[in-house]
């Protein structure tokens, strides 16, 4: 083949190549990963997080403030730290409180701030003392059958396997 | 004559001391293509032949299966997702899988079989006409003039492949996903974009296709430039580069994803 023509098909391959490239880096994946803002620690603890993974997004008002970036067990006080790396376009009062949520029924966790009432922001490093953990399906689902359970009268406590277990009142 | 017993125990021996006899010489060979690749640099005309040798020609069927891949990853995707109710999840389904696999591998497999069986069944025929010989009689190193702009040829060609053929095989997911079975356009594109990140899966999946192009551009010049100078020599020396460079992808792929993708 002619020279001129071989650089040229090379030349349209390369292009479409690169193309193909950023069309990846841009029409198909979202470019969070390299952290081009600037962001904030904050530390929380929880008695259980449930399946929260790092990674995973910090919502506040339902709109993504930051991710959760390390989480570890406090063997002294038996609780979960959680590190939150909030974007610093956000400030959030000191008296923030923090809940792990799942989105959807089977949804993935997330962490829910709400903001509190105080004039002075959270600022790197800060602990939030307000938390809530996340909700275990297990522990509901006993609850709700042993409240049922001692709820029901004595008389016709055979009328359902719900009814049948220990009753005894939490 | 040795019982078959003995006989088969004497061949696992060789086969793993042949084994490992070859990918020492192959590990000789990739530096001693890399060390002599200067005129590949300067002449780079010669390389740009090989990109199209191996990379252009093989453009159309990179294409084709990227779309089917694409394709039926769609339909494949929507029937289980259609069970949860998540349909809309299936932009998430279609691009993580060829980003992260099917595009680095799928198209690394093609590329052995369409471009490194070439290139061993030009390596091999060369040597079989003594051409290669006949270079060195001349003070032509075969290794800078033949083998090293092939080399680059192919490692440059391999990750371009590979985008191609996730690019294609997203748009053929769309394709069935948001025109034929009717997942709404926006949650299609959008949700791809929050779940799919430049750094885990997109850089991930392109330094897969790069060492893959390294591997099967490797394999398929040795096998060429190793083989027996006949007519079986060649054919199987062609037969060995699709294979192994088949066996080596899958390989490299499971140690490159276990490094890559470990506790996510």
């Amino acid at each position: 083949m002619e020279r001129a023509a071989l650089d040229f098909w090379v030349g349209l391959f390369v292009m479409a190549g690169f193309a193909a490239l950023m069309g990846l880096a841009l029409k198909v994946s979202n470019t969070n990963g390299f952290g081009n803002s600037s962001s904030y620690r904050v530390e929380a603890s929880f008695d259980n997080i449930g399946s929260l993974k790092v990674n995973a997004p910090i919502k506040s008002a339902g709109v993504v403030v930051g991710r959760v970036s390390k989480i570890r067990f406090d063997n002294k006080t038996f609780q979960a730290d959680v590190t939150l790396k909030l974007d610093s376009r956000y400030a959030f009062p000191k008296d923030t409180s923090a809940s792990i949520m799942t989105s959807g029924l089977l949804g993935e966790q997330y962490l829910a701030l709400d903001a509190g009432g105080d004039s002075k922001n959270l600022v790197n490093g800060d602990k939030i003392r307000l938390t809530q953990s996340a909700v275990v399906l297990e522990n509901l689902i006993s609850q709700f059958l042993y409240s049922k359970a001692s709820d029901t009268p004595k008389n016709n406590s055979n009328q359902g396997a719900a009814t049948a277990l220990p009753g005894t009142h939490p | 004559m040795k019982s078959p017993k003995q006989n088969i125990i004497t061949r696992i021996g060789h086969g793993s001391i042949d084994g490992i006899w070859s990918l020492g010489v192959i590990a000789r060979f990739l530096m001693q293509i890399v060390l002599r690749s200067g005129t590949s640099l300067r002449r780079f005309s010669l390389v740009i032949r090989e990109i199209y040798a191996s990379g252009v020609r093989s453009l159309i069927i990179i294409v084709v299966s990227g779309l089917f891949v694409g394709m039926v990853l769609a339909l494949q995707g929507y029937q289980t997702l259609e069970t949860y109710g998540s349909e809309q999840s299936l932009g998430i389904l279609v691009a993580l899988s060829l980003v992260r696999e099917l595009g680095p591998v799928v198209s690394a497999l093609l590329f052995a079989s369409r471009a490194g069986s070439a290139i061993t069944a030009e390596v091999g025929l060369m040597k079989t006409t003594e051409q290669l010989q006949a270079m060195e009689m001349m003070a032509v190193d075969p290794v800078a003039r033949i083998v090293a702009p092939r080399f680059w040829g192919g490692v440059i060609s391999m990750p371009l492949l590979a985008a191609i053929f996730s690019m294609v095989g997203v748009y053929g997911g769309y394709l069935i996903g948001v025109v034929l079975l009717g997942v709404d356009e926006g949650a299609f594109w959008s949700q791809m974009q929050s779940a799919v990140s430049l750094r885990q899966d997109v850089l991930n999946g392109v330094i897969k296709s790069i060492v893959f192009g390294f591997a099967v551009t490797t394999i398929a010049l040795f096998e060429g430039y190793d083989s027996m100078p006949t007519a079986e020599g060649i054919s199987r020396a062609t037969t060995r580069t699709v294979v192994n460079s088949s066996l080596a992808i899958l390989a490299l792929d499971f140690v490159l994803t276990a490094f890559m993708f470990k506790g996510m």
